[in-house]
């Protein structure tokens, strides 16, 4: 089940192969959804279930889709799926389908589904696919979930929504950074996330 | 067989097509009560939040809501009642009720625990990057204003999203919306402006300035074809309440009002 291969399927994309990370991907939604933690969770959920049950599709055809109409193909399944986990969110999350509003449907263009369609799922079979999307997913995820924190906290003084810096910082002048909650600083926080992951990690220093 | 060749590709795509396209007819079939259902319950829930009011869960706000919400309207510019049959204001869609020549009317005549009557009036408007809608619960005087709730699609979070914060909406309350017995609307105004017009105002947010614009022009948009129903609700209230214990408060309050901001 979890042969070398299918761990590193499932593993490396969480920090060594990171796909926001490493392959800077996804970094257009990692900037919208970040503003709170809410939101960025139920993004990376909603992501970790379209780009894992899309490889497990594209896997199961990979030997049916005829070469030159393979994107299509691709984006079809991508499309589907995300309408789905829209269609289940409006039913079942009423409210956090509000907050992701058109987000959710930009999940379409996200890169890294596109991205590990093309270049794990169409070579691959169906379970190792399944665990590449799970991780590349999950890999997403954490990053999403680092930067809304930082976000959060410094934005609005909230994390979850619950007001975390007490009110006697605010007495004593303390105030909110707005520009927190705006997207330059999700790109400058993300930076700084890369920055510091580069510097930890030697392999992925060039020369 | 050739998997390059043309009636396999497009045998291919064709089915492909028709198998997802049934898949996701069906499951926005299967779904599709369930969305209406929650769609119509952030309505009342945002209409309840209009009178101060919210439901003790989300299970009961059908409930709660039919509780306090005795009567839907519609009424014409001359402020007449052309229907009143049950849902009828609540289910006006405001997307689509824009043209002013054939807008309907919609109000919701609520009565509140302690037996006041209370009118709430749908508004829809334009933000700086979508829709944005509300609900102005009315205090019989059609005058004054008891409460606002404001809602939005896609506005930027902690700036114009900040419409939806309760102190923002609060800033309505106990304004009105005729000077002197003109209508003015409320102005939303950055702190320190002044309205030409003499209209009283709320201060705009900060860093959300065509969004808070969008506000004040919804108000003054959406809420005039009301005039004539709202001065037929001033004169019915004047006989029951003694007009001049009422007028001298309201005038005073409006002044103070004015002064705050400077």
């Amino acid at each position: 089940m979890l042969s070398k291969k299918n761990k590193e399927a499932l593993f490396n994309p969480l920090s060594k192969d990171n796909p926001i990370l490493v392959q800077i991907l996804g970094i257009c939604s990692s900037l919208a959804v970040t503003a709170s933690l809410e939101p960025a969770i139920v993004m990376g959920i909603s992501v970790i279930a379209v780009l894992a049950f899309s490889n497990v599709i594209i896997s199961f055809l990979r030997k049916t889709v005829p070469t030159n109409i393979r994107i299509i193909v691709q984006l079809v399944v991508i499309a589907a799926l995300v309408i789905i986990v829209q269609q289940i969110l409006v039913a079942y999350n009423y409210d956090v389908s509000k907050k992701l509003s058109v987000f959710i449907g930009l999940i379409i263009t996200n890169c890294i589904i596109m991205g590990r369609l093309e270049a794990f799922a169409m070579h691959n079979s169906p379970w190792p696919s399944f665990l590449d999307g799970v991780g590349n997913g999950l890999g997403y995820t954490i990053i999403l979930v680092i930067v809304a924190f930082f976000r959060e906290l410094l934005g609005s003084g909230t994390l979850f929504g619950f007001k975390v810096i007490p009110q006697w910082c605010y007495d004593h002048g303390y105030m909110d950074n707005g520009l927190m909650i705006l997207p330059p600083m999700a790109l400058i926080t993300l930076g700084c996330i890369i920055w510091y992951h580069r510097a930890h990690n030697k392999e992925l220093q060039e020369n | 067989m050739n998997k390059n060749s043309n009636t396999y590709q497009i045998l291919y795509a064709a089915v492909m097509v028709l198998l997802v396209g049934t898949v996701l007819a069906f499951i926005y079939m299967a779904l599709k009560p369930k969305q209406m259902e929650n769609i119509a319950n952030d309505t009342r829930k945002q209409i309840l939040s209009a009178l101060h009011l919210a439901a003790p869960s989300d299970n009961q706000l059908k409930e709660t809501y039919e509780k306090y919400i005795i009567q839907d309207l519609l009424v014409d510019a001359q402020g007449n009642i052309v229907d009143s049959a049950a849902n009828v204001a609540f289910n006006v869609d405001m997307k689509k009720n824009v043209k002013l020549a054939e807008r309907q009317l919609p109000v919701m005549k609520c009565r509140l625990d302690d037996g006041s009557i209370k009118y709430v009036l749908p508004v829809y408007g334009a933000g700086l990057w979508g829709p944005i809608w509300g609900y102005i619960a009315m205090n019989d005087d059609g005058n004054s204003i008891y409460g606002a709730n404001f809602s939005h699609e896609g506005e930027t979070p902690g700036l114009g999203a900040r419409i939806t914060e309760q102190s923002f909406q609060d800033e309505f309350v106990d304004k009105h919306l005729f000077v002197d017995g003109e209508f003015k609307s409320v102005a939303v105004l950055k702190k320190g402006q002044k309205t030409t017009n003499g209209a009283e105002q709320v201060d705009a947010l900060t860093g959300a300035t065509i969004t808070s614009r969008g506000v004040g022009d919804m108000m003054a948009d959406c809420l005039a074809p009301y005039e004539a129903f709202l001065k037929k609700l001033q004169a019915a209230a004047v006989p029951t309440a003694p007009a001049v214990v009422e007028e001298t408060p309201a005038a005073d309050e409006s002044e103070s009002n004015d002064n705050q901001p400077e």
